[in-house]
């Protein structure tokens, strides 16, 4: 496979969360605003390509009875990364975003990849794997995020844009809507994308 | 946080369930719930080891993260002591039940990686939980998730003989259920306040 082929396979066709459903937990959690859902999705970039190069890099050296603990301990790494970042840069996120940023390290997505691919493949195609189904979960986590702050507040990452006229759904905000909206998504993806078999 | 430990308890089961309110442990519940009887299994561990590990991390924090000025490395203290418990209790039900092993067996890798036990844990280091009141939390959060995981289970047993459009099939239609659920459950939310 290409380059280009990786990352397009790993961020559409093979999409973590429509396709294996993996990584549901901070998708439905963190998307109640885009830009808490932004800064998600690049915190999961970010650890997702970095552990995918540095697993790659060591697959070799790695004993087999060892690595699920190498790997959570290397993603376990990159998040914490992520997390001294956001709490000296962006307090108010790191705050409102809580113990998710820290869930990152059980991310199923994480470790699928790092499973799937990265224990198999060079480290540069690892990385590019990464960042596909980092890109692709990005996606994924904006969609809702643009549905839920648009109809629950009005607004698009934070900025008004349907005025006073218009009366908030508070349910948008709360836990329910978020399962039905990623509900929906995946109806609307499988009709069109995958039509069944036979 | 001045909450007593009992209302946390009920709390947790109820007005922030930690499936249907925060979001914690979907994976497994999505794809352990075909059946009402492993649901059940994986249930009964997730309670047990939720409630030890709750009090382990909080002892691990102030007893030794907090004291040495090392609390950056709480997400990897707390899945080390997540990971030892669970290979620990396996080992001790292998010996000692093995019956309940061969029932609870096949469910404990799974919770390593189970996000609602890591989930609880750094909620009470964020919320600045006493040791009583995280113990309390921990049980309250595992029977929050035993009871979700079970009532999904049973509406999917009677669904297998219902048509339900192809797009829908599998996690669509456990998603919409969970939305409804989750509905249910925001008319608890007013009772009491934990978050």
């Amino acid at each position: 496979m290409t380059k280009k082929q990786i990352f397009i396979t790993s961020a559409f066709t093979e999409n973590s969360v429509w396709r294996q459903i993996l990584g549901i937990c901070s998708a439905l959690a963190v998307t109640n605003l885009m830009m808490n859902s932004l800064i998600m999705g690049l915190g999961v970039t970010f650890s997702l390509a970095l552990s995918g190069f540095t697993i790659s890099l060591i697959r070799n050296w790695t004993p087999r009875s060892v690595r699920m603990m190498v790997q959570t301990l290397i993603i376990a790494a990159y998040v914490i990364i992520v997390d001294i970042f956001l709490k000296a840069n962006m307090p108010d996120i790191s705050k409102q975003l809580g113990p998710y940023v820290g869930l990152i390290i059980t991310n199923c997505i994480l470790m699928g990849r790092a499973e799937a691919f990265a224990s198999q493949n060079k480290p540069l195609d690892s990385m590019i794997d990464g960042i596909g189904a980092g890109v692709g979960y990005s996606l994924v986590l904006l969609l809702i995020g643009f549905i839920r702050e648009l109809f629950g507040f009005g607004s698009i990452f934070g900025i008004k844009v349907l005025g006073a006229w218009w009366t908030p759904w508070s349910i948008m905000v709360m836990a329910p809507s978020a399962f039905f909206i990623l509900a929906m998504l995946i109806w609307i993806i499988n009709i069109k994308y995958y039509k069944p078999k036979g | 946080m001045d909450i007593s430990a009992f209302v946390l308890f009920w709390a947790a089961i109820f007005t922030s369930n930690i499936l249907l309110t925060n979001f914690l442990g979907m994976c497994s519940y999505l794809s352990v719930s075909r059946e009402v009887e492993s649901s059940f299994g994986l249930g009964v561990a997730v309670i047990f080891v939720l409630t030890v590990t709750a009090g382990l991390n909080w002892l691990v924090y102030h007893l030794i993260l907090v004291p040495y000025n090392i609390v950056y490395l709480q997400y990897i203290v707390f899945i080390i002591v997540i990971a030892a418990f669970v290979q620990f209790l396996e080992l001790v039900i292998e010996r000692y039940a093995p019956a309940l092993y061969y029932t609870l067996g096949i469910f404990l890798p799974l919770i390593t990686v189970n996000c609602a036990i890591f989930g609880v844990s750094l909620f009470l280091v964020i919320r600045n939980y006493s040791f009583l009141q995280s113990i309390s939390f921990g049980a309250g959060s595992g029977i929050g998730w035993l009871l979700a995981i079970l009532m999904l289970a049973a509406i999917r047993r009677k669904l297998k003989e219902k048509l339900v459009p192809h797009g829908l099939q599998g996690v669509g239609i456990s998603l919409i259920i969970t939305g409804i659920m989750a509905l249910a459950f925001v008319g608890f939310s007013g009772i009491v306040q934990i978050q």
